[in-house]
């Protein structure tokens, strides 16, 4: 190839992004662009070639991974809509930004399933939210929400039963201050509108039977032989919304030959509560405390990620100076905690899921009221954190740490924060994992449970845009923090969780090591903390602005989130002035993309193994659903 | 757990003393009631963020087993106390009024944070139900985001407490001690949006009048409604722009001022008030410090 002129010395599956891009031009010429938009970087590809490019990025360039896959409607903005696509190398390094845009009266992109599994229910999602047509997706049905929903909810025009502006703050609450409630201006008292042309007389509920149809099955039970030939029935079992394994209101419908699974597809939706369009209306301060509910399990790990991507925009324009140091230390102190909490929930309820129900995690949410505890007299809240700022922190560490800030004689729980901190992490932590070890890691029922069971080999998790324990646990060495590192992770001496089984166990075996890992990153940051004891945690030594402008561009902050690769596209498309409310705010979801493998993982397993092969890829719902 | 009879014992009826431990004279309803309010099983369902704390309520540190909330069962059948512990979505709705449909009578809807109460804070999504009592009966609300354990095991004693209030000789006052099973709950259809058929002929009825007049609730609904709220309030004749059998106009705004105008001068007579009592607490401060 010619091509390779441009960049001689470098095999192409290292080549700098710069020099991907230069290749990728000099190939396809005519298809390429330069995204030369203010604040915009990566290139926009031509849709017809979409397929091909996409293709030579990930065999020729190497950028095997894809992230993330989302669309943008920019209505007003260039009257277009794009999907955004986000492809990263699994031995490291940034990002490929590449787009494809398409008009938004018929809005058609060809698929990318074929060359990332991964890009299925991102890709569904966009369908379903923008009226993105994906030719070539193998099942195009909506998935968030119900088959026969009015509309595309995430396009720009359209307005929700409640609508009151485009963005936040609302003129009525505002300056106004004419607080009504949003059930009074409805006509039906509730949060619903119809369609001009609604014909009662022909409706039907069609959500249920299209998921039947949509999995290519019109009849429930089947005669069928099996393998021994005996004559046997093929039938489909429901499993959920309402399941108790199935952590929260998640839905799998499964076709079973006697006890094993011939498919499965996960159904979901049943928590979707419209985070994104909210998102979109509120300003960029608002959406903190709304992350903390996209994985109520570890909110401060959300924080986190959110705070990185408006940074990262923020640091385009003139004054912004980067958070200070003991802002950033107790920011991972934060995060580590709350991938204690995850890993410990997630063991415990896995457990839950393949029969020990419920005596392992009672011992494991008492180490969990203990982070809480800390977190309620740092945050103000057990669970919904809120603590993250923009350049800042919601608040220093107290002097002490008490169980109800308003109660003078509380004698329950009085402790100094530092020594509670330490005592924490150098004494019950380690011992609880030591605990779980000993009790659960050589045990000759989690072991005839788990191992074998749903596996997922390298290259499949690599394809399927696994993230996370899924990720580590198939041996592909990928953490975010040491792969694209942020904050104070470059300097913290700490190990990738690895196993290469691939397996429920191996999954099992990584949480666990990095358990280990985040006590490890926890020792070290508790020198640190003294050390900068007294230190602003505002980067300019004051609380930055209420509603920050934020300057014109794009950006995609990621995390190592306990449950995986936690990221958020943010599109600021405000003038010259900079913009109070994101135009685009999505979430790259790892319980959502973690689920795409769910069928392939659970083919030719038992009934009861699915929960637990679920149990062992650990979604929160409030993030798969957002 | 022991028994405790005095407890049960109604205070008109003296008990002797030595007997108290052995006899209790009291009504039927108190005894029912007794019976259900200390063996409440709650189903095993959790929706969202607040099903965690829930979680936490269950185990070990707060354990409301103390109060007789025993065992969590996964089925409705063998459930009386739903606790709808989050956000209730348009799809999610069809299923949890399903679930209630099961379970056998006595049962108690408990409302648990802001979301299940009146939407919370994703009360404007386009998914989001705004609050279970849209479409179930609740009993006992629990605000927070999410409510602390403390908080829901406030919200769960408090349904005890209404629990003891109710009574078999007024058949009214609770579905179940009347005569012949209850109506079940209808269960919402997913159409175009989501649609309660209690609200049937409704739909219908402004389906029918879009042929001479705009069809309310479609998806400009916001500025329609604001014309009609400025209709109403310049005191307009309401029907004159429907045909006569269409209501629906009255049924949401009846004619007269509009619903929020009262709410209006509530607001401003409590701020008034509240004017009132600032000035006052001045005027005392000031004496005080005279005085001084």
């Amino acid at each position: 190839m010619d091509s390779f002129a441009a960049a001689p010395e470098m095999p192409l599956e290292f080549a700098s992004i710069d020099d991907a891009i230069e290749h990728l031009k000099s190939s396809h010429p005519y298809a390429i662009k330069l995204d030369e938009r203010d604040g915009y970087d990566g290139i926009i590809v031509d849709a017809d070639q979409l397929l091909n490019i996409a293709r030579v990025i990930r065999d020729d360039l190497g950028f095997d991974y894809l992230s993330s896959a989302t669309a943008v409607d920019y209505l007003g903005e260039g009257d277009h809509m794009e999907m955004v696509y986000h492809a990263y190398r699994t031995s490291g390094g940034g990002a490929l930004v590449f787009k494809a845009q398409t008009d938004r009266e018929n809005p058609t992109i060809p698929s990318l399933t074929s060359v990332w599994r991964g890009a299925d229910f991102q890709e569904r999602e966009a369908w379903d939210l923008y009226g993105i047509r994906f030719s070539g997706h193998p099942n195009l049905k909506r998935i968030l929400m119900w088959e026969g929903f009015h509309g595309h909810p995430m396009r720009k025009d359209w307005r929700e039963a409640y609508y009151e502006e485009d963005q936040k703050p609302f003129d009525s609450r505002w300056p106004g201050g004419h607080v009504h409630r949003s059930e009074e201006k409805n006509v039906f008292g509730k949060n619903v509108s119809y369609p001009q042309d609604i014909d009662l007389n022909r409706l039907m509920d069609s959500s249920e039977s299209a998921v039947y149809e949509s999995l290519g099955l019109g009849v429930d039970i089947e005669r069928v032989m099996d393998k021994d030939g005996f004559e046997t029935n093929e039938l489909v079992v429901n499993m959920g919304p309402h399941h108790p394994s199935t952590h929260g209101v998640f839905r799998m419908v499964l076709t079973v030959d006697g006890e094993t699974v011939t498919s499965l597809e996960p159904v979901m939706g049943y928590l979707h509560r419209n985070h994104e369009k909210i998102g979109e209306r509120n300003t960029y301060l608002h959406n903190i405390p709304f992350t903390d509910r996209l994985d109520y399990i570890s909110s401060m790990g959300n924080n986190h990620g959110y705070v990185l991507a408006v940074e990262q925009l923020m640091s385009l324009g003139r004054r912004y100076n980067p958070p200070t140091y003991r802002c950033e230390a107790l920011r991972v102190m934060m995060v580590e905690l709350s991938r204690i909490v995850n890993h410990l929930w997630a063991i415990g309820f896995w457990l839950n899921d393949i029969g020990a129900f419920f005596t392992p995690v009672l011992y494991f949410i008492q180490e969990r009221e203990r982070i809480l505890d800390f977190f309620e007299a740092v945050a103000g809240s057990r669970m919904m954190c809120n603590y993250m700022r923009f350049g800042g922190l919601f608040g220093d560490l107290p002097e002490r740490i008490k169980s109800v800030t308003n109660l003078t004689n509380d004698r329950v729980r009085d402790y100094n924060t530092m020594q509670f901190l330490t005592e924490m992490i150098n004494e019950r932590i380690p011992r609880t994992i030591d605990e779980l070890e000993l009790l659960l890691t050589q045990n000759e029922i989690v072991l005839e449970r788990s191992v074998d069971v749903g596996v997922l080999s390298a290259d499949d998790a690599i394809n399927f845009s696994a993230a996370g324990p899924l990720l580590r646990g198939s041996g592909v060495a990928y953490d975010i923090r040491r792969a694209e590192p942020y904050s104070i992770y470059p300097e913290l001496d700490f190990d990738i969780a690895v196993e290469d089984e691939g397996d429920m166990y191996a999954r099992y075996r990584v949480r666990v090591q990095e358990l280990r890992e985040s006590v490890r990153i926890l020792r070290q940051i508790l020198p640190r903390l003294e050390a900068t004891r007294g230190e602003s945690i505002w980067a300019d030594g004051k609380p930055g602005a209420y509603a920050p402008r934020v300057p014109h561009g794009e950006a995609y902050g990621r995390v190592e989130n306990g449950k995986g690769e936690l990221g958020y596209y943010i599109v600021s498309a405000g003038g010259r002035g900079g913009s109070a409310n994101p135009w685009r705010y999505h979430v790259r979801a790892p319980s959502f993309i973690n689920l795409t493998p769910l069928g392939h993982m659970s083919k030719g397993h038992k009934v009861a193994d699915v929960v637990g092969i679920l149990g062992s890829i650990d979604i929160v719902l409030g993030e798969t659903d957002r | 757990m022991e028994l405790n009879l005095q407890e049960l014992n109604a205070t008109e009826f003296p008990v002797p003393v030595e007997l108290e431990d052995n006899i209790a004279i009291t009504s039927l309803s108190q005894l029912y009631n007794w019976g259900r309010r200390n063996s409440m099983w709650p189903m095993l369902f959790g929706l969202a963020c607040c099903a965690i704390e829930m979680i936490a309520t269950a185990s070990s540190r707060f354990d409301f087993s103390r109060f007789g909330f025993e065992v969590m069962r996964a089925t409705p059948r063998q459930a009386d106390l739903m606790i709808v512990s989050g956000t209730v979505t348009k799809k999610m709705v069809v299923p949890i009024v399903r679930l209630y449909n099961q379970m056998p009578e006595p049962k108690y809807v408990l409302a648990m944070g802001a979301c299940a109460s009146g939407g919370g804070p994703f009360k404007e999504g386009y998914n989001v139900v705004s609050g279970m009592d849209k479409y179930l009966p609740v009993d006992v609300y629990v605000p927070g985001c999410p409510p602390t354990p403390q908080a829901l095991l406030y919200g769960m004693i408090a349904l005890q407490r209404k629990i003891d209030g109710q009574s078999i000789a007024n058949g009214d006052d609770v579905p179940w001690y009347g005569v012949g099973p209850a109506e079940p709950t209808p269960v919402p259809v997913l159409g175009p949006d989501i649609i309660d058929p209690r609200q049937m002929d409704m739909i219908r009825r402004q389906a029918e009048s879009a042929a001479d007049a705009p069809l309310l609730g479609s998806r400009e609904l916001p500025a329609l409604t604001q014309m009609v709220a400025a209709k109403v309030e310049t005191a307009a004749p309401v029907a004159e722009a429907a045909p006569a059998d269409v209501d629906a106009l009255n049924v949401v705004l009846p004619a007269g001022a509009a619903p929020w105008a009262e709410a209006e001068d509530i607001r401003e007579k409590r701020r008034l008030r509240a004017l009132a009592r600032k000035a006052l607490r001045a005027s005392r401060r000031a004496a005080q410090a005279e005085g001084e």
